[in-house]
C-alpha cells in the first residue's frame, strides 16, 4: 500500500500550463491562408477550408513577421483554426484534409441538374429575354420527342444518384404534352435505375390550368416562377398581351400553393434596369406574397452589357447599391421576427459559416458547368449551362458540348470542349483568384468572362463577376463583424432551423 | 437522496469473490445464483443460494457449507434483484441496482490521463483482470429490460481486447439496452481500434468523449497529458469514419470557460458529426477538491459564455444538454437544455431548495457539494 500512496503523490504533482506547449521557440510555421481588408480598421483572415477570423488591420503582417506571442489569445485562435502551427506539418493535418474534402464533396456525384428547353415559344415578351419567340409554329421551336428521349437517357447516365429534370422555355407549359411524356419516361427509367428524380418546371404560370396542377401534384413537381416586384414594375419588365403578367403569376402562385403546398412553389426575381430604383418595394412585395425567400439576382450580362467594360462596371456598382439597400430591408424584416432569407447571401454565408459543401451552379469552384448542370436545347444541341445557351441565341456557340443526335455521353462530358472549359473553371488556379481571400466563398464563371471579356479565364480587375462577388462577400462579413444580431440572423439563414 | 453502495461484514466460507442477485424470499426455487438477505439466519433456511448476507451479529452455526457474511450494518439499501459482489474480506459491493437508471460498470481505475478535475482519481494498480472476470460474471445476470447502462473508468480502452470481449457480451446479452461509454478517446487515434469498435456496429452504444478546449495546450493542461488533444481529435475523426455515435463532454471551470464559445464553434466546424454535446457543471470530488482554487467558478459567473455557446450550437442544429447545474443559476432560455443528470445515489438538494416551486424540474446538486462547494446564488423559486 505504501507504493500505492507514493504513486498517488506522483499523480498529484500537477504540471502548469506552460509545460504543455509544443512550440520549440518563439517561432511558428504558417499554414496556407489568405487575407483581405474589410474596411479601414479591420481585416479578415481565411484559411484553406473557409474558416475566418476578423481581426484588426495589420494582423496578417504581424503573423507573417512572427510577431504573435504565445501568450496572446490570437496565438491560440490562429493555432486552433489552422492558420499557424507549432510544427512544420500540423499534427491534425488529416482533419484539415477531411474538411477540405467535405467542402468540395459537391463534386462527388457529378451532374445533377439537367435543363430541357422544351420550346422557345412564349406568350410573354420580357424585354430582358433573348430567347423567346411568339409563334404558333410548334415544329420550328419545340423539342422533338426523339430529342427528349435522348436527353432523358443521357440524364440517366449521370453517376449522380439524385438527378433533377428542369423544364425551361420559352414557356414550357405551352408544350405541356411534352412535359407529360418526359416525366413519365424519366420516372420509369429512374425507378429501374434506382435514382432519385426531382422535377422542376420554370414557368410564368400564365398558362397554368387545373389539369396541369393535378399532374404536378401527382408527380411531386416543383413550380418555379418569376416575380420581379410590385405589379407596375413586374408588368413593365414582363410584357404580355393584356399587360397582366403580374396578376396571372400571383393567381398561379396562390392556386399552386393550395394544390401543391407552400414548399412546392418558389419565385425568382430578375433585376432589370428599372428595378434598380425599387429595392424596398420589391422586398415588400415578396413579404406581401408570403414568401420566406427572395433571390436578388443581378442583371444578366448576356444582352446590353456584353463586352462593354465601362458600362458593365457601372451597372455592377448600381446593382450593388440596390442589393445592399434591399438586404438592409430584408434584415429589418428579420429583426422584427419575419424570417425572410436572401438566397444569394445565404449561399455565400453557408460557405462562410458552415463546414458543409455548397454546390450552387453559378458560384462554385470548379464551376457548375458540366460538373453540376447541363442543358439540352430545343433543337437538340447541348450546352454547359443556361447562360451558355443564351450566348448561343446570340450566335456564339463556344459552350456547345455537342448534339443529342450525334454525340455519346463520353463525347459530351469528357470531350475536348469540356476539357477546354475545365482549364478555366477553378478559381484556385485563376490569376487574381488564386490568392484572393474570398476564394473559398466564390466561384469561377468561364461563360460570364467569355461573354463580357472574350476570354474564359477572364481578367479580374474589370470583371463584373469579381466586382460583384468581392463586394457582396466583404459586405456580408462586415455586417457580421459589426453586429452580433446580424450574425445571429445569418446563422439562422444557413442552419435551416 | 444518496444511496449506500458498499457495506462490510465478516465473511465465512468465501475463498474468492462471489457475484449474485439478492433476494429476501427464502423459498426461492431457481437455478439462478441468489444471495439470501435475512436479519436472522434460521436453521431451516435452505435453497439454492450461493450464500447468505445477514445483519445478525454472531456467526451462524447452521448451513455450515454455505458462504455467509454476517454482522452487516444494514441490508435495507438492497432491493430484490439487485446484484452484488461479495469478497472474502466481507465486502458487499452493489454492482447493479434494479430500481435505478444510473447503473455504471467501472472497468478499471487506471487511466492514461490525469485530469485536474477528475472526480474519481486514477489508481495505478492492475485491476483489469479482476474487473474483466467480474463483469463476465455480471453481464449475463443483468435484467434484459435494463434501459441504460454506463461503462466508465479510469480509461475503459486500457482493457484492450477485453474491452471488446465485454462489449460483444453486452451486445448479445442486452440488445435493448442503451450503452454509454465514458472514454477520453485518446486510444482511438489508432485507427485500427476505431475500426474494431465500428465493426461491432453496436448502434445502442454511444461514446462520451471529453474535449476541453479548441486549443491543444489548454486541453492537454486540463487532462495533464501532452499530445492528448491531438489524440482525442484524431480519435473522434477515426470514430466518425466508422459512423460511431459520439457525445462530446465539456466540464465547466476556470480553464474551460475563457474559450468556451470558441470551443463550441470548433465543434460545429470540425466535429459536426457528433450526436450530442454535454456541458457539465463541476463535481467537487477527488482532484477537483484539491484543485479547487484553480478550477472553481460560480455558474452564475459563466452564464454569458454558456448561453452563447449553447445558443450557437442549437442554431446550427446541434443537440445540446447542460448537466449538473441548478435551474436558479441559469437564464430561462437555457432551461430547456438542463437535465436531471446527477446519478441518484449521489444526488441531493439543499435546505434552501425544499421550498422551491421548481424543485421537481431541477437536477439538484452532487452530494459532494453539500458542504459549501456550490454556488452562492442558489435560491428557491417562489410559486
Amino acid at each position: 500500500m505504501e507504493s500505492l500512496s507514493q504513486k498517488q503523490k506522483e499523480f498529484r504533482a500537477f504540471k502548469s500550463l506552460s509545460n504543455f506547449s509544443t512550440a520549440n521557440n518563439a517561432n511558428y510555421y504558417l499554414l496556407p491562408f489568405r487575407f483581405a481588408a474589410l474596411n479601414t480598421e479591420r481585416e479578415v483572415l481565411v484559411n484553406e477550408v473557409g474558416d475566418y477570423l476578423m481581426v484588426p488591420q495589420g494582423t496578417a503582417q504581424r503573423i507573417v513577421e512572427r510577431r504573435i506571442k504565445q501568450e496572446e489569445e490570437l496565438y491560440a485562435d490562429l493555432t486552433a483554426n489552422f492558420f499557424i502551427s507549432q510544427t512544420p506539418v500540423p499534427p491534425l493535418i488529416d482533419v484539415l484534409a477531411t474538411r477540405y474534402r467535405t467542402k468540395k464533396s459537391f463534386l462527388d456525384d457529378f451532374t445533377a441538374l439537367h435543363i430541357f428547353v422544351l420550346t422557345l415559344r412564349c406568350e410573354h415578351t420580357c424585354h430582358y429575354c433573348q430567347v423567346s419567340r411568339v409563334t404558333q409554329d410548334k415544329s420550328a421551336f419545340d423539342m422533338s420527342y426523339d430529342h427528349l428521349d435522348k436527353g432523358i437517357e443521357l440524364m440517366m447516365q449521370s453517376p449522380n444518384p439524385n438527378v433533377t429534370l428542369e423544364f425551361q422555355g420559352g414557356e414550357p407549359l405551352l408544350a405541356f404534352e411534352k412535359i407529360v411524356y418526359a416525366v413519365r419516361k424519366a420516372e420509369s427509367l429512374a425507378r429501374q435505375l434506382g435514382k432519385q428524380l426531382n422535377i422542376v418546371i420554370c414557368s410564368n404560370l400564365a398558362p397554368l390550368t387545373e389539369d396541369i396542377l393535378a399532374f404536378c401534384r401527382e408527380h411531386g413537381i416543383l413550380l418555379s416562377t418569376s416575380i420581379d416586384g410590385p405589379s407596375n414594375l413586374h408588368n413593365a419588365n414582363r410584357k404580355r398581351l393584356g399587360n397582366n403578367s403580374y396578376e396571372m403569376a400571383v393567381k398561379g402562385i396562390e392556386r399552386a400553393r393550395q394544390v401543391l403546398g407552400e414548399e412546392k412553389v418558389s419565385a425568382l426575381m430578375t433585376t432589370a434596369s428599372r428595378s434598380l430604383d425599387y429595392p424596398v418595394e420589391i422586398v415588400d412585395e415578396y413579404v406581401k406574397l408570403g414568401f420566406k425567400n427572395i433571390f436578388l439576382r443581378p442583371i444578366s450580362p448576356y444582352g446590353f452589357a456584353r463586352r462593354n467594360v465601362r458600362k458593365n462596371s457601372y451597372e455592377t456598382e448600381t446593382f450593388l447599391k440596390f442589393y445592399k439597400r434591399a438586404l438592409e430591408h430584408i434584415l429589418a424584416y428579420n429583426r422584427q421576427g419575419y424570417h425572410l432569407v436572401e438566397d444569394y447571401a445565404s449561399i455565400i454565408l453557408r460557405k462562410i459559416l458552415t463546414p458543409f459543401p455548397v454546390g450552387y451552379v453559378d458560384l462554385q469552384s470548379p464551376s457548375g458547368l458540366i460538373n453540376s448542370v447541363v442543358l439540352f436545347n430545343y433543337n437538340g444541341k447541348i450546352y454547359a449551362s443556361d447562360e451558355a445557351r443564351m450566348l448561343a441565341e446570340m450566335q456564339d456557340d463556344t459552350f456547345c458540348l455537342g448534339d443529342l443526335n450525334k454525340n455519346s455521353y463520353e463525347d459530351i462530358f469528357y470531350g475536348p470542349k469540356a476539357y477546354e472549359i475545365a482549364q478555366n473553371w477553378s478559381n484556385e488556379s485563376l490569376a487574381g483568384c488564386s490568392d484572393c481571400a474570398f476564394q473559398s466563398y466564390c466561384g469561377a464563371d468561364p461563360v460570364y468572362h467569355h461573354a463580357t471579356q472574350g476570354d474564359m479565364a477572364g481578367y479580374r480587375p474589370d470583371s463584373g463577376f469579381c466586382q460583384k462577388n468581392m463586394e457582396i462577400i466583404r459586405y456580408l462579413l462586415e455586417l457580421m463583424d459589426n453586429d452580433q444580431e446580424v450574425l445571429a440572423i445569418f446563422s439562422r439563414w444557413v442552419s435551416n432551423c | 437522496m444518496t444511496t449506500l453502495l458498499h457495506i462490510r461484514g465478516i465473511a465465512r466460507g468465501i475463498n474468492s469473490p462471489l457475484v449474485g442477485r439478492v433476494t429476501r424470499n427464502i423459498n426461492k426455487e431457481t437455478e439462478l445464483s441468489y444471495f439470501l438477505l435475512t436479519p436472522n439466519v434460521d436453521t431451516k433456511t435452505t435453497g439454492h443460494y450461493i450464500g447468505i448476507l445477514t445483519s445478525q451479529q454472531y456467526e451462524p452455526t447452521a448451513q455450515s457449507g454455505l458462504p455467509v457474511v454476517y454482522r452487516l450494518a444494514t441490508l435495507s439499501h438492497l432491493e430484490e434483484g439487485d446484484i452484488v459482489v461479495v469478497s472474502p474480506e466481507g465486502n458487499v459491493n452493489t454492482l447493479y441496482r434494479i430500481g435505478s437508471r444510473h447503473n455504471t460498470l467501472l472497468l478499471t481505475e487506471r487511466c492514461n490521463s490525469n485530469c485536474l478535475m477528475c472526480s474519481q482519481p486514477p489508481k495505478d494498480r492492475d485491476d483489469i483482470p479482476y474487473f474483466v472476470w467480474l463483469y463476465k460474471k455480471l453481464i449475463p445476470m443483468l435484467p434484459k429490460d435494463c434501459r441504460e447502462l454506463g461503462l466508465t473508468g479510469g480509461e475503459p480502452m486500457l482493457l484492450g481486447d477485453s474491452f471488446f470481449e465485454l462489449l460483444e457480451l453486452l451486445k448479445s446479452e442486452l440488445p435493448e439496452t442503451e450503452l454509454h461509454i465514458l472514454t477520453n478517446g485518446r486510444l482511438f487515434a489508432k485507427s485500427e481500434l476505431a475500426k474494431r469498435y465500428g465493426d461491432l456496429n453496436y448502434r445502442r452504444s454511444m461514446l462520451g468523449i471529453p474535449l476541453y478546449s479548441d486549443y491543444y495546450q489548454i486541453h492537454d493542461h486540463t487532462v495533464q497529458a501532452k499530445g492528448a488533444f491531438t489524440q482525442t481529435v484524431s480519435g473522434l475523426y477515426n470514430l466518425a469514419k466508422y459512423d460511431s455515435r459520439i457525445e462530446i463532454r465539456i466540464v465547466l471551470h476556470q480553464l474551460t470557460i475563457p474559450r468556451l464559445v470558441k470551443l463550441a464553434q470548433y465543434i460545429y466546424k470540425n466535429l459536426p458529426f457528433v450526436e450530442h454535446i454535454a456541458f457539465m457543471g463541476l463535481e467537487n470530488m477527488g482532484y477537483a477538491r484539491s484543485n479547487f482554487e484553480l478550477l472553481w467558478m460560480d455558474p452564475v459567473d459563466y452564464q454569458r459564455e454558456l448561453t452563447e455557446s449553447v445558443m450557437y450550437l442549437i442554431t446550427q442544429g446541434m443537440n445540446v444538454s447542460i448537466y449538473n447545474i441548478q435551474l436558479c443559476l441559469m437564464p430561462e432560455e437555457l432551461w430547456p437544455f438542463m437535465r436531471k443528470s446527477i446519478s441518484d445515489w449521489k444526488n441531493i438538494y439543499l435546505d434552501e431548495c425544499q421550498n422551491c416551486s421548481k424543485l421537481s424540474d431541477c437536477g439538484g446538486l452532487f452530494a459532494s457539494s453539500a458542504k459549501g462547494a456550490h454556488s452562492k446564488f442558489i435560491k428557491a423559486f417562489n410559486s
